[in-house]
């Protein structure tokens, strides 16, 4: 019943996808090596952003792709590739007194929320778009920018100024940080 | 599929067979197309450099040289394929298709020509244009990235390292100047598709976004792409006086091959896409010559970015090489504001004159406000008050130089 609603190619469309970011997903956690976990993270965020397209919200995959895979994962590889992390490190020494144990209920958290809301709701509604349907004239960026600067705005500006505020505040921590260093060395 | 006819008339009575043949064999023509440009570009770029060295330049294989790119070519796909005992030899393989790839896609973007009709088929000659294509062009941009960084990482050298942090921070530095250069003309058009941008500008030189956007959007975007490419003046990425040859140092045999012919295919692509959003791409004259009217947008396209490619050649002869951190200056402290600002004016002038003339001056108000904040900043950084640590690649005095090396050679 619920494949009735599906045409061949965009279930074709839909497994490619979602193996793009369930291996990806998995190569990020199990892989050794962190470089190679950014790369495994970075084919997570096409296979996200190839099920963007097949949801027609192709402006939301054009910048997942700008934003996610070509500037925050560079930004990964970038400290990693400066601060040399790729060295092999001891898996058995914790940071932090019994974060393992913390992990373990962290994740029976949110796999039993999961699990829940898995219960609860109707989660393949067979519908590409479960809300509004996309106006046809205007398509995804008319709909977006309108959203985002009439009904949102308050929201999106608060946004902005969060964002400058962390920038402004990580620029003056690691500048303060460098300065009580000099002036101790000399 | 009605969407689709949205995106290219191609797909007017949906999709059938001889469409699907026209998809591929335009596909095939661009690609061929893309070869067969950089053959000629090396070509060119090896024999405009000579003439201006006064040096004769390849002249042995072919007539006047011509074919003696591909005799080098052959030459490297015939070396051996070595691969450092250091390297990661994974990302080493894939890094130079990292590069390939979006170069390839790139090119697809980009309007050759104005239409064509094909057995009763309009056919828009680019091989794709999808609505967001100007959004696609920076997410390729920002993906060539990878190619850069991860070649110099995975080859397990100290040089390579060093340039490919180099290449992605200037990379991304300057992207951001590019985008906000790009976000002037999409204002301008109203659309994101790359056809939408060619066909607003067709309606004769005065409606070229060199002109409709003030001579400034244009400037930083030319500037800005060019450091994109790691071409000179901005090759501090490949500079063979202090990184022996850049991040493909340890690649040879075809990979080498795959660099060098994306470069090329780079510096052709970024041409044609100064071409398309600033100068009308394949707008210009045409004579109502009948069946040959569709051959003149292409002669236009291709004059336009033989043009920019000169300039390319051109810079490259005659301009010194930046040092690293007048590079991040001009990135970050002019050409971010620049654009910025100049975006903000743009808008307000699409929106009324009046607000145009209100943005200018906030902008003008802003810019002093900041070139007050770089002089107190260098005054901190260099001068008797200094609270900062040298940082980049500033020149250190002799005696601190000499410290260091020794410290580290011990």
């Amino acid at each position: 019943m619920i494949g009735a609603a599906y045409s061949i190619p965009s279930v074709l469309v839909f497994v490619t996808s979602a193996m793009l970011i369930l291996v990806g997903a998995i190569g990020v956690i199990s892989v050794k090596n962190p470089v190679h976990a950014a790369l495994c993270l970075i084919m997570t965020l096409f296979g996200v952003a190839v099920a963007f397209v097949a949801q027609s919200a192709d402006f939301l995959a054009a910048v997942q792709i700008i934003v996610y895979a070509g500037a925050i994962v560079v930004l990964f590889l970038f400290v990693i590739m400066f601060l040399g992390v790729d060295r092999r490190e001891h898996i058995h020494f914790e940071p932090l007194v019994g974060q393992r144990a913390f992990a373990a209920v962290g994740v029976a958290i949110t796999v039993g929320g999961l699990i829940a809301l898995m219960a609860r709701s109707h989660w393949v509604s067979g519908a590409s778009s479960v809300t509004t349907k996309l106006s046809s004239g205007g398509g995804n960026v008319k709909e977006l920018g309108t959203a985002v600067f009439t009904t949102y705005l308050f929201a999106f500006e608060a946004t902005a100024a969060l964002l400058i505020i962390a920038v402004v505040g990580a620029v003056l921590l690691a500048r303060r940080e460098s300065a009580t260093q000099g002036e101790e060395s000399a | 599929m009605n969407w689709l006819a949205t995106v290219d008339p191609l797909f007017d009575h949906g999709v059938t067979f001889a469409v699907l043949v026209i998809v591929v064999i335009k596909m095939l023509v661009g690609l061929g197309l893309l070869m067969g440009s950089v053959i000629v570009m090396i070509w060119f770029e090896r024999k405009a450099i000579s003439d201006m060295q006064s040096r004769i330049g390849p002249q042995r294989w072919g007539p006047f040289g011509l074919l003696q790119t591909l005799a080098d070519g052959l030459k490297l796909i015939l070396k051996e394929d070595l691969i450092p005992s250091e390297a990661d030899r994974t990302v080493f393989k894939l890094a130079p298709f990292l590069v390939l790839v979006p170069a390839i896609i790139t090119f697809g973007l980009v309007p050759v020509g104005g239409e064509m009709t094909i057995a009763g088929h309009k056919v828009l000659l680019q091989v794709a244009n999808p609505p967001m294509g100007i959004l696609l062009l920076l997410a390729m941009s920002g993906i060539s990235v990878y190619g850069v960084m991860l070649a110099g990482w995975s080859s397990g050298s100290k040089y390579p390292l060093l340039s490919s942090v180099r290449a992605s921070a200037q990379m991304i530095s300057y992207e951001a100047a590019l985008g906000m250069t790009i976000v002037t003309v999409v204002l301008v058009t109203g659309s994101l598709s790359i056809h939408n941008i060619v066909t607003s500008q067709s309606h004769g030189i005065w409606h070229w976004n060199l002109i409709r956007l003030g001579i400034v959007p244009f400037v930083v975007f030319v500037i800005a792409i060019t450091a994109e490419l790691n071409r000179p003046p901005f090759d501090v990425v490949e500079a063979e006086s202090e990184l022996v040859g850049g991040f493909h140092t340890e690649y040879s045999s075809f990979r080498f091959a795959i660099f060098f012919l994306a470069e090329y295919m780079n510096t052709i692509t970024m041409s044609a896409i100064i071409v398309t959003l600033f100068l009308g791409g394949p707008a210009g004259w045409a004579p109502n010559v009948a069946h040959l009217k569709w051959l003149f947008p292409i002669a236009w396209f291709l004059i336009k970015t033989v043009g920019f490619a000169f300039c390319y050649v051109w810079f490259r002869a005659s301009l010194p090489r930046f040092r690293y951190d007048q590079l991040m200056d001009l990135g970050w402290k002019r050409l971010i504001p620049l654009s910025l600002g100049w975006m903000l004016i743009v808008a307000g002038f699409l929106v009324a004159k009046g607000w145009g003339f209100m943005m200018a001056a906030v902008v003008l108000v802003s810019y002093s406000v900041l070139t007050r904040a770089f002089s107190l900043g260098q005054s901190r950084e260099v001068g008797a008050d200094s609270v900062l640590p040298i940082v980049g690649g500033r020149p250190l005095p002799g005696e601190v130089l000499r410290s260091k090396t020794d410290e580290e050679s011990d």
